[in-house]
């Protein structure tokens, strides 16, 4: 069973909902991200989101668009992601870790080469935003070889037969995209997502995270009554923006808030 | 290739062999589809077609002629050089010849609002002129860097009603312009449509604009007959994502004894590394925009910055098509550096009163090259594929000219 599964197993039993950051790796500064990591577990994350800069980041809002140029700024690449996951695993054998990025990075590096050196890492899921099903077998399949979870992106004009495809694929958990639109966009609209709910799950044996328009600890609480998983993303690349500076106090005490009210649900 | 009659691509998903594809987010997945479906639609439907070739006919004063530039040349001293002049459409380049489709197909979908990235800016000229004959709103992105080179154009897209937005991450050039449209349709996905300008982006993005840009190499393939009563040698074309060039070319596929030649922008030259040419340059396949084709980049699979002279060919990127052509052997790609496109530039000015634009003086240079070493009979057709009048800042500038 993957790390993922387990989590979420486990969460499941105790009756809680997953609580899933993103960050992107290498922002603000490389230094910073293995220290952050570990701030976003002490907050009482259970999966971590880990961003993989890209030089053209198509659906990314401006928050995260910035992040990503502040990291290659600062020479991330994909390896050095990979290696940043690897310190993490010397002292936290427990969070998984989901690679979150952009199809051509891993396609420079090749699907197999990607898997090997990701799994050594310790990297539990990978969700690449521009790798939809119709392009997703080949990869899907090496990953799955590699004991690596393929996560895929769901979004409200996803229709039941795509639904059905993807949980042909899908494994670990599944990311609802809650509204039409880039990352870090409005805040969402908790009983329209509720609907679409419940209509992915007639479809879906795997747990379902919702993400985008996520940015408070009330919102967050309200998509925990529906979901299974809240994923929070801009709203914490918003305090890497504001610099290095008692960061992971403040990763931390944010998401403390956070995990708070998600469990008086 | 020894299957030219079968030529029958892409495939249902949108492949070219290995290349094209499907490579967006999930959420404009069914918005692609219901375009695909639409436009398979639309193109057997008389009606439709009907209205597109009429539009094409009195709104953008098509066909455009072929034109023999003869004293040109002559002074090469080879190859007999003839021009179809894409530059004589209204709006002054093929692009229009695309608009006025995808437009005609926005309005069959019911969509009100139409958005375009440009680099040049002949793309977001020819949107905004359609958006205004259909009655549509127009939201044009374009690189902050193109904005400030191609003045003439963002102030004529705005003149015919359209929003320019100037967009200031990465690069600033088209890429960047791209990224920023694509962030729009999946924000507005249900009022927009997404008017792409060159022959590249998700299926069915690349078969779409060369179906309508295919008039270009069809046309030609009558007219060259009549006035040399045979084909050309060679067809050659300026590529940056392409859409003039596989309009020119797609016709030409099937027909034996003609080369086909794309030309991409060498900035200061393939060897420097300052350019924009992934087929030339042998860049490795790559997925950007939707669609797996050759693309620049570096070993980490990070897009890097491309240069050239001309906005319109400074992309990283080529339209999937144009890899497939390659990678079959059925089409050469070159590369010709900025200085030789100002010269050709300056030459088909000097020679037959024609101001080119730069993305055509990238074929025209290279039709120069190689009439030079040809036989006087033989014959090359270039795309001229849009006017100058855009580029005057730019090549004053690069010439030492005060204006």
């Amino acid at each position: 069973m993957s790390r993922i599964q387990s989590t979420l197993d486990a969460l499941k039993a105790a009756g809680r909902k997953a609580l899933i950051p993103f960050i992107t790796a290498g922002d603000p500064h490389p230094d910073a991200t293995v220290a952050a990591m570990h701030a976003l577990v002490a907050g009482g994350a259970d999966i971590i989101e880990l961003g993989v800069p890209f030089s053209d980041p198509m659906a990314d809002g401006p928050v995260i668009q910035r992040a990503s140029e502040r990291a290659l700024a600062h020479g991330m690449t994909l390896r050095r992601v990979l290696a940043m996951v690897a310190e993490f695993r010397k002292t936290d054998a427990k969070t998984p870790v989901v690679l979150m990025g952009y199809a051509n990075p891993v396609e420079a590096m090749g699907y197999t080469e990607f898997a090997i050196a990701a799994r050594d890492a310790g990297v539990d899921g990978v969700l690449t935003v521009d790798l939809p099903p119709e392009e997703a077998e080949e990869c899907a399949g090496v990953l799955k070889a590699h004991g690596i979870d393929l996560i895929f992106l769901l979004a409200p004009t996803t229709s039941a037969e795509r639904v059905a495809h993807v949980a042909r694929l899908a494994s670990g958990y599944v990311y609802y995209v809650s509204l039409k639109g880039v990352t870090g966009a409005a805040n969402l609209d908790t009983a329209n997502v509720a609907e679409r709910l419940a209509i992915l799950r007639e479809h879906l044996a795997v747990p379902i995270g919702v993400g985008f328009g996520i940015r408070d600890a009330e919102t967050a609480a309200k998509v925990a009554r529906i979901a299974d998983a809240v994923v929070i993303g801009s709203r914490l690349v918003q305090e890497m923006e504001a610099g290095a500076a008692g960061l992971n106090e403040r990763l931390s005490t944010f998401l403390t808030g956070v995990r708070q009210a998600m469990d008086q649900v | 290739m020894n299957d030219k009659a079968c030529y029958n691509l892409p495939d249902e998903q949108g492949h070219f062999g290995i290349f094209g594809g499907i490579y967006v987010a999930e959420t404009l997945i069914p918005a692609l589809d219901e375009l695909r479906v639409e436009f398979e639609k639309a193109i057997v439907d008389p009606k439709f077609m009907a209205e597109y070739r009429s539009e094409l006919k009195h709104y953008v004063g098509r066909p455009s002629p072929i034109y023999h530039a003869k004293r040109w040349s002559e002074e090469l001293g080879g190859a007999q050089i003839y021009l179809k002049r894409e530059d004589l459409n209204h709006t002054g380049a093929h692009k229009v010849n695309n608009t006025i489709g995808q437009a005609l197909l926005a309005r069959r979908m019911g969509k009100k609002r139409v958005i375009a990235e440009t680099g040049a800016g002949q793309h977001g000229v020819a949107s905004a002129t359609v958006a205004a004959r259909y009655g549509m709103e127009c939201v044009v992105y374009m690189g902050a860097e193109d904005v400030a080179r191609q003045a003439p154009n963002v102030f004529r897209i705005k003149l015919l009603g359209a929003t320019v937005v100037p967009v200031e991450s990465g690069s600033k050039t088209l890429k960047d312009a791209m990224n920023e449209a694509m962030r729009d349709w999946v924000t507005n996905i249900d009022s927009t449509y997404y008017i792409i300008g060159t022959a590249a982006g998700p299926h069915p993005y690349p078969k779409l604009v060369r179906e309508f840009q295919k008039i270009i190499g069809e046309e030609c393939k009558t007219q060259i007959v009549e006035m040399i009563g045979r084909q050309p040698d060679a067809v050659i074309a300026c590529v940056g994502g392409g859409s003039n060039a596989i309009g020119m070319f797609y016709p030409y596929i099937e027909v034996e004894g003609v080369r086909i030649i794309g030309v991409e922008a060498g900035g200061d030259g393939v060897e420097t590394g300052r350019h924009a040419a992934p087929l030339t340059s042998n860049a490795k396949p790559g997925v950007l925009h939707g669609q797996r084709s050759f693309l620049m980049q570096d070993e980490n699979g990070l897009i890097v910055e491309t240069h050239s002279i001309s906005a319109g060919l400074d992309y990283p990127g080529v339209g999937p098509e144009h890899s497939y052509l390659k990678d079959i052997g059925r089409a050469e790609y070159v590369a010709i550096n900025d200085d030789e496109a100002l010269a050709a530039f300056h030459d088909l000015c000097k020679y037959e009163g024609i101001i080119p634009a730069l993305e055509s003086s990238h074929a025209l240079a290279q039709a120069a090259k190689m009439a030079k070493t040809m036989k006087k009979d033989e014959v090359l057709l270039v795309c001229l594929s849009g006017r100058g009048d855009k580029d005057i800042p730019t090549v004053a500038k690069m010439s030492g000219i005060q204006l």
